[in-house]
């Protein structure tokens, strides 16, 4: 068998596409934070959760009412937006004006009380989801074994990151959108209803993290403290990144993944630390991040 | 008909009222003493000593939240760090008397503060917390895959010994005592800093950091200091509760105890000198009652909601709001 640095090639490119996935899963997190900051300017502490209760509705719509995962993906990012809609209008709206401290404070109150809830309904235990028929089984790319849900998963992620990217910087929303990082102010003065634009992009934002959710259920354990620790790692993410670009966010998203799984397979003790050592890298040597303007 | 104003009355005026404020206050604070002092004969010493040790981690994380305006979201590691360095010592070297412990804790913990500050301050406002925060998941990581800390299983059995070598330790009243003076100590150091030039400036940069900055203050070196001596105490405080507790374990470390002392500091009132004290004693009493009722699997989402509650509705904390009351009707 062919062997790189010492190590079996099936095994480097196995360990690389599990990076290459995990990837996946911060490029839509961090997109999903990138989003929100772009426009409320807070960090969304309850980001974990709203990924974590993505996967939490499939499994239990998939248990009580038999939905099965096509409809998921389009359901559970929608419930998850109306529930991130209703956080904002009742909660986050009412401090609006307040240092922004504030209202990432709150969202990480937020996150507790989901994260507390459902650790006392379900426990800390993984749910069990069981993948779809037609995503069982694989194909032997000759080098290694490409399991088709897997491939999704990166198909999947890429598309929605792709499709975000057009609607912000290619449409007539995204100008909106845009124009609101600018100045709200002044868009609120030409008649665009910018309380609702907020809304609508809080929930747009928690809706991307469901749907990283939904994509995760079938393939990690799913439980109520899946999100938590993500999320940590989902902050290094974009403090190497910046969160100036939405370019920028998926890249280093994606980036990060791949140098985890190779961490993976050179040095396994380090792999849960290697995302925090690049992030203490790129502070000492470029303060802005990597594709960041503001420091 | 105006009477001529005599400007020396005046200042007679305001230095009477000035003295009369502070004889209340030092009024208030020997009676505070006091119930201190009579405290560990109504109350188990060891819930008090629990109490102080947190009100001196809340105190330390407000000198840089509530005073510097600088939000960290990872001072866990630095209790994490006093903790387990003076567990370590204690436990492996018996010749060891129990304040060297606790001062080798507190000094691992200020090097670790100065790592955290060098790298931390590159970055402003959110992203500092989120810097920060993942640091501190480094540090948890490297909790977690060390020897030394037993991992899950944390450090029992730390001996608490003898302080200079002559006070028992073990004897409930003399820790008490013990972490009375290093608590007042410290609240009174951090009284001092804030009350200094130094802590003028360190409220200044909070204000308004730009016009610090036009003023001609190094601000980085500022908020650097003001890092390090928030992150020793918080080392103090971490290696004071492994001595009161005899243990050292993972729950200090992890995010959920940074989180804990945000809103122990945000109940109690960021930015004022006794509302951290408050809002630990409140959280640990919280967290106590509920641990022993039948809510106590809903300790979490409980705190999650007074977070929000205390967020929406009374930002300045109970000891802001009690300020604003007293200015308002009394004043």
């Amino acid at each position: 068998m062919s062997m790189i640095f010492g190590v079996p090639l099936a095994v480097l490119s196995g360990q690389l596409l599990i990076g290459i996935i995990n990837g996946a899963f911060y490029a839509l997190l961090s997109l999903g934070l990138a989003v929100i900051f772009g426009l409320l300017k807070i960090i969304n502490f309850a980001h974990g959760a709203m990924y974590m209760l993505g996967a939490m509705t499939t499994v239990l719509m998939f248990d009580y009412m038999g939905v099965n995962y096509w409809v998921a993906l389009f359901l559970a990012p929608l419930v998850v937006g109306v529930f991130g809609v209703v956080i904002e209008y009742f909660l986050l709206r009412r401090i609006a004006g307040q240092d922004h401290i504030y209202s990432l404070l709150l969202t990480f109150g937020v996150a507790l009380i989901i994260q507390g809830v459902l650790i006392n309904w379900f426990g800390v235990s993984g749910l069990r989801y069981t993948m779809p028929d037609m995503f069982k089984g694989g194909v032997n790319l000759g080098f290694m074994f490409m399991p088709y849900y897997r491939a999704w998963v990166i198909v999947a992620a890429l598309l929605v990151c792709f499709g975000t990217w057009f609607v912000i910087e290619k449409t007539k929303l995204g100008s909106y959108l845009r124009a609101g990082t600018e100045d709200s102010q002044l868009m609120q003065g030409f008649g665009i209803n910018v309380p609702l634009l907020i809304s609508l992009t809080y929930g747009f934002g928690v809706a991307l993290a469901a749907f990283a959710g939904v994509l995760a259920a079938p393939i990690y354990s799913v439980t109520p403290v899946m999100g938590s620790s993500t999320l940590i790692v989902v902050f290094a993410v974009v403090v190497i990144g910046g969160m100036g670009s939405i370019g920028g966010a998926i890249i280093t998203g994606i980036l990060m993944g791949v140098i985890e799984g190779l961490t993976k397979t050179f040095y396994p003790p380090a792999s849960s630390a290697v995302i925090f050592l690049v992030m203490v890298l790129v502070l000492m040597f470029r303060p802005s991040g990597l594709f960041g303007k503001e420091a | 008909m105006n009477q001529p104003v005599n400007s020396a009355d005046i200042h007679k005026a305001i230095v009477e009222q000035q003295a009369a404020q502070d004889r209340k206050k030092m009024m208030l604070n020997g009676v505070l003493l006091l119930l201190l002092l009579a405290a560990p004969f109504i109350i188990y010493p060891v819930f008090l000593m629990k109490i102080l040790c947190f009100a001196l981690f809340a105190v330390a994380f407000n000198l840089l939240f509530g005073f510097t305006g600088l939000l960290s979201f990872g001072h866990a590691a630095f209790l994490a760090t006093g903790g387990y360095t003076t567990g370590y010592l204690l436990s492996n070297y018996s010749g060891l008397t129990t304040e060297v412990g606790i001062i080798a804790g507190t000094l691992t913990a200020t090097a670790l503060g100065v790592a955290f500050a060098l790298l931390s301050i590159r970055r402003q406002g959110i992203y500092f917390a989120m810097v920060t925060l993942a640091l501190a998941q480094l540090v948890f990581f490297f909790f977690v895959q060390s020897e030394f800390t037993h991992g899950e299983d944390g450090m029992h059995g730390i001996p608490r010994g003898e302080l200079f070598g002559l006070i028992n330790l073990e004897d409930n009243l003399n820790m008490y005592y013990f972490v009375l003076v290093v608590f007042i100590a410290c609240y009174l150091l951090v009284q001092r800093i804030v009350s200094s030039p130094y802590g003028q400036i360190l409220k200044a940069i909070k204000q308004n950091e730009p016009r610090a900055v036009s003023l001609g203050y190094n601000v980085d070196r500022y908020k650097v200091l003001a890092f390090v001596i928030s992150a020793a105490l918080a080392g103090l405080a971490g290696s004071m509760k492994s001595v009161v507790f005899q243990l050292a374990s993972l729950n200090d470390a992890h995010w959920h105890m940074s989180g804990e002392v945000i809103l122990m500091t945000l109940v109690g009132g960021m930015g004022t000198l006794l509302g951290p004290v408050v809002g630990a004693t409140f959280v640990v009493n919280i967290e106590y009652q509920l641990s022993q009722g039948a809510l106590r699997d809903w300790v979490d989402p409980i705190l999650g909601g007074i977070f929000v509650l205390t967020v929406l509705a009374f930002r300045s904390g109970i000891v802001g709001e009690l300020q604003k009351f007293v200015k308002k009707n009394l004043g």
